[in-house]
């Protein structure tokens, strides 16, 4: 088969083993979850609930019109609020509290447990929607309108294990317990979208999980595993479509243009587990990583757990601890509020220590380049950044500074430390606005 | 507890500035030996002359402008360093100092400092001293324009003939010049230690030396081509400026496509201005005339749009 590869890119320090000494996974069942009403791209939920209801674990709180998956109660219990809350976005979202009550009375489970031959695929994608499933690497696109958009019209479907961002363990300890889950999902969604080719793809550093996934791929016939030379940011979707395909997906348009579909890994076991074990999305893996945190690990935890108690089951912060991040270190949000909930697309917690090769007090531009060497997109960061600081929006334009996917490989590689992707975020805003106009 | 909240990425590489200055130091030390070696105690105090009012004039400049103290970054100390590389051994101190203090303030400072400057300061303060202490074809023990006298290797080839010296003698620096441009091996080692420290690719030098070597392989004049072109690329300056000189962040440009344009645009040059110059050498006025064209040069050579046609359909 023909190698392909993404352009630029980098090799940070991974870091991974910190998470991974721990192999068994505590579960962790919070006295109080906050169930954001949005947790994915689209229109938010409305709640179905009120004040004083008492909730069965899986039950439908939430849900909405249009781009929207509804929200389940994660554990049994009281509400006692449904209120703004803060968000890991930064921002306040309308959220419903629950008191657990601690019996875990679930709701019964919905399996549909016919051979998929005999399924349709509405009836595949109704148990996918009513889960409440979204894509679980990080965007939280709606699971089912990914899929629906892409039937008939992709030819080549990848799982996305490669989770390129350092520290993160979580979809390699999914693939180390219950790869045939997420084998499982696959073979679902290639029941649905019929493709020529399906393709697991992991990075070479994870080989415990390749070793297990070996092991039983013998028995889902025409799955690919397709194992890539680690480098950031494999996992990030265009790079991974070129990576696996050599095509490129065009500026401003979507994976399925170019004839592909990609869900990571742990969209695929949610995805399993909506149609085959009948429960929608309640949990899932969470890695809690960092210099700054006790013990290191990956946990099973109820979404809508809040990070202080995830936190503390960990063994606690470090009191230099500098940065909080949900998500990884190159691409993740710092958060203030340590109350902000675990959501279906938080893969993982992050606790940091300063870093000692921090911004600089005074970034300067060497014009060294190297930011163009790395950049997966072919952009020109070094004139990006000289020319969101000018405010010079034709400029910004003609360099595609939309393009740019916030990667941060520049700002990684840059030795005056520029604040590279801040100002592209600024760059990227004020276009916008003057588009708008 | 309080939290930092900024921006993505939270990590960095441990790239730095002054790290990279220290590497260019390191990558001039065995031309610096052997400039030593050669021409004795002399050519180590021009270079530390050099240095020291580079770094004094860039302090100055700091504390008259009061601006941000900027010597952390070690940037002067490679500008002083390179202009010595260039100097022949025999230049009075003051000329140097002179020299340097132009290269700091002028060239790189009113530019608006590190990163900024559109010409390389050594080279355009080596330019300078030529033109104020004017080094005609019998002057050259004033200021060389190549070297000390005018027996070095580039001057036998400007009549022209081969030098005296042997390829190996050349290769190794064992022949006449200024300071840093003696030994091809010294320059290639330096240059090597770059690469492999990704302080520089490996672009412009190559494509540079490159076109070097087949102009003068085409358009040889005396000997056998390949002896000619051998001889070409190991007199004078060409290795000091491919390797140190064209590969100078500020003044080069920045894309993959642009840096092997504009060393072939140096490498063409220099051989113009080699063969129909009033000068025998060409590098100094190769490399600034190709500097003024390093924007222009980045703006015409983005790279390919992601994901758009191969062809450049799209735009």
């Amino acid at each position: 088969m023909k190698k392909h590869l993404f352009f630029g890119g980098i090799h940070p320090k991974y870091n991974k083993e910190m998470s991974l000494g721990v192999t068994a996974f505590q579960r962790i069942t919070p006295s109080r979850v906050v169930i954001p009403l949005q947790q994915h791209i689209g229109a938010p939920c409305q709640p179905l609930v009120q004040v004083g209801d008492h909730v069965l674990r899986g039950q439908k709180i939430g849900d909405g019109e249009g781009l929207c998956v509804p929200v389940h109660a994660s554990v049994s219990g009281t509400v006692v609020a449904i209120e703004p809350h803060p968000h890991t976005s930064g921002r306040l979202v309308n959220a419903i509290v629950i008191d657990n009550d601690q019996t875990d009375a679930t709701m019964e489970p919905t399996p549909i447990t016919a051979p998929l031959d005999q399924l349709d695929n509405d009836q595949i994608l109704h148990a996918i929607r009513e889960a409440g499933i979204v894509g679980m690497g990080g965007a939280a696109f709606p699971g089912n309108v990914k899929a629906l958009s892409a039937m008939g019209n992709v030819d080549t479907l990848i799982a996305n294990a490669c989770e390129c961002e350092p520290y993160i363990t979580a979809d390699d300890a999914l693939l180390r317990s219950t790869p045939e889950q997420v084998l499982e999902g696959m073979t679902i969604l290639r029941h649905v979208l019929k493709p020529s080719r399906v393709v697991l793809a992991v990075e070479d550093n994870k080989a415990a999980a390749i070793e297990k996934i070996n092991g039983i791929l013998k028995n889902y016939p025409g799955i690919e595993l397709a194992v890539l030379p680690t480098r950031y940011p494999q996992g990030a979707e265009k790079q991974l479509i070129q990576a696996l395909t050599g095509r490129e997906v065009q500026p401003g348009k979507l994976p399925v243009s170019v004839g592909c579909a990609v869900f990571n890994v742990s969209t695929y076991a949610a995805i399993y587990r909506a149609v085959r074990l009948g429960t929608p999305l309640t949990e899932r893996i969470v890695t809690i990583s960092g210099e700054a945190i006790a013990q290191p690990q990956n946990f099973i935890v109820r979404i809508g757990t809040p990070f202080h108690d995830l936190i503390e089951v960990a063994g606690g912060l470090n009191e230099k601890t500098e940065r909080v991040i949900s998500g990884g270190p190159m691409m993740g949000f710092a958060q203030s509020d340590l109350s902000v909930p675990v959501i279906k697309a938080t893969n993982s917690i992050l606790c940091l220590l300063k870093d000692r090769n921090g911004a600089a007090e005074n970034p300067v531009c060497l014009r060294c380049g190297k930011c163009v060497n790395v950049c997966p997109m072919r952009l020109q960061p070094l004139y990006m950044y000289r020319f969101v600081n000018a405010g010079r929006l034709d400029e910004l334009e003609r360099l595609n500074l939309l393009d740019c996917i916030e990667c941060g490989s520049c700002a990684f590689t840059c030795p005056g430390k520029l604040p590279l992707v801040e100002r592209f975020r600024k760059g990227k805003q004020l276009l916008r606005e003057a588009k708008a106009k | 507890m309080k939290l930092t909240v900024a921006s993505s990425p939270h990590i960095r590489g441990n790239f730095r500035t002054n790290r990279i200055m220290l590497d260019v130091v390191i990558a001039l030390l065995p031309a610096l030996a052997v400039g030593m070696w050669m021409l004795g105690i002399r050519a180590l105090l021009v270079t530390l002359v050099c240095i020291v009012s580079a770094v004094a004039a860039e302090w100055l400049y700091n504390v008259i402008t009061k601006t941000r103290n900027t010597i952390a970054d070690c940037s002067a100390i490679v500008t002083g360093l390179l202009l010595a590389m260039t100097l022949p051994h025999t230049v009075p101190y003051w000329q140097a100092v002179v020299g340097s203090v132009f290269a700091i303030i002028i060239v790189k400072a009113l530019c608006g400092g590190l990163g900024q400057n559109i010409f390389n300061p050594a080279l355009a303060a080596r330019a300078f001293l030529m033109l104020i202490w004017p080094v005609g074809p019998t002057r050259y023990t004033a200021l060389g324009v190549d070297g000390v006298t005018a027996a070095t290797p580039l001057h036998h080839m400007v009549m022209p003939a081969l030098p005296e010296e042997s390829l190996l003698d050349m290769f190794l620096g064992r022949c006449p010049g200024s300071i840093g441009e003696l030994s091809a091996l010294a320059l290639l080692l330096g240059g090597a230690y770059l690469v492999i420290r990704k302080v520089i690719s490996i672009r412009i030098p190559a494509a540079y030396l490159g076109s070097v070597a087949i102009l003068t392989l085409v358009f040889h004049k005396t000997g056998s081509p390949v002896e000619w072109m051998l001889y070409s690329l190991l007199s004078g300056g060409v290795m000091l400026g491919s390797i140190f000189m064209a590969t100078d962040y500020a003044t080069s440009p920045a894309t993959a496509m642009g840096q092997i344009l504009y060393g072939i645009g140096c490498g063409i040059l220099t051989v113009i201005f080699r063969y129909f110059g009033i000068f025998p050498e060409g590098v100094t006025y190769a490399i600034l005339l190709m500097n003024a064209l390093v924007w222009v040069i980045d703006r015409c050579t983005a790279p390919r749009r992601f994901g758009a046609k191969k062809g450049g359909a799209e735009k």
